[in-house]
């Protein structure tokens, strides 16, 4: 119930403030990303707040010691900078660049009805899935197979 | 309201949001990551959270749509040929790169994440040079 009750409010706080801050307009999008063309900055201070805010927040948040409603915070641990976030960064860029959507505002979107972000969806939908099958057959391989 | 107002005000909602959610379940609010636990070869343990997570995002314009009469939501900017390319290319970016603009770009950016700092200053980048081969190039 707990874990309900964080995801509705949570996401429903994260959908008001994509549909307030522009992000779910990719003319907006792509205007902060046209640097030599007519530059909307809107952009700079929705992550200006957005980070502000986080910034605070995580600190207050952490020195509580643990989570309200779960044992333990669940940080990612990983720090090496590899090959799979470097290209992964690079793929996504391009997508961001050519749609003007990134997945919160796709998804906030599917609220319009409208047809085209349905499929632009269910193509990203298609790339998470590809990519988390292909990680899954990569670590189900035994160790010492493909080491001769 | 003017646009950088508006702006501001979403993005400290966002901020608030991935406060909100660190404080209550102990979790990261990166989107890509919240779909991709849902998605195959296997469904994450926290669904239900994950679920109700989208169910706020898809809840959030059709309240707003209805109290003030406006979302936000505004149209795709290019047709299939590319929307289709382009949501692929999102999805497998933020899954091989373990997370998207919120995911890197605000929580662990403000985690002081150096993994997240490389990741969001290359996609900011690369999105920047994409923009500009699409619209003073091509």
């Amino acid at each position: 119930m707990t874990e309900i009750l964080a995801g509705l409010i949570a996401g429903f706080i994260f959908g008001l403030g994509l549909c307030l801050s522009g992000l779910a307009d990719p003319s907006v999008v792509q205007g902060f990303l046209d640097v030599a063309g007519a530059w909307n900055p809107a952009l700079l201070f929705v992550m200006g707040a957005g980070l502000t805010v986080t910034l605070i927040g995580y600190r207050l948040v952490f020195g509580r010691g643990r989570p309200l409603w779960a044992p333990r915070f669940n940080l990612p641990t990983s720090t090496a900078i590899d090959t799979p976030l470097i290209s992964g960064a690079v793929i996504f860029g391009i997508g961001w660049g050519l749609a003007g959507y990134c997945p919160g505002p796709a998804v906030v979107s599917l609220a319009s009805g409208r047809t085209e972000v349905f499929v632009f969806v269910t193509a990203m939908i298609t790339g998470m899935i590809a990519v988390r099958w292909m990680r899954a057959s990569l670590a189900a391989v035994p160790k010492g197979l493909g080491q001769s | 309201m003017h646009p950088f107002l508006s702006a501001a005000i979403g993005g400290a909602l966002i901020g608030f949001s991935v406060v909100l959610l660190m404080f209550l379940s102990g979790r990261i609010g990166g989107i890509s990551g919240i779909v991709g636990g849902l998605l195959p070869p296997k469904l994450a343990d926290n669904w239900r959270l994950r679920l109700a997570f989208i169910a706020g995002l898809l809840l959030a314009p059709l309240i707003l749509n209805a109290v003030v009469g406006f979302n936000g939501i505004g149209a795709p900017t290019v047709g299939f040929a590319i929307l289709i390319p382009a949501g692929f290319l999102i999805g497998a970016g933020s899954a091989l790169g373990n997370g998207c603009t919120s995911g890197h770009g605000i929580c662990g950016v403000a985690r002081l994440s150096p993994r997240s700092v490389v990741a969001t200053v290359t996609f900011m980048t690369v999105a920047v040079v994409t923009v500009f081969v699409m619209r003073h190039v091509i």
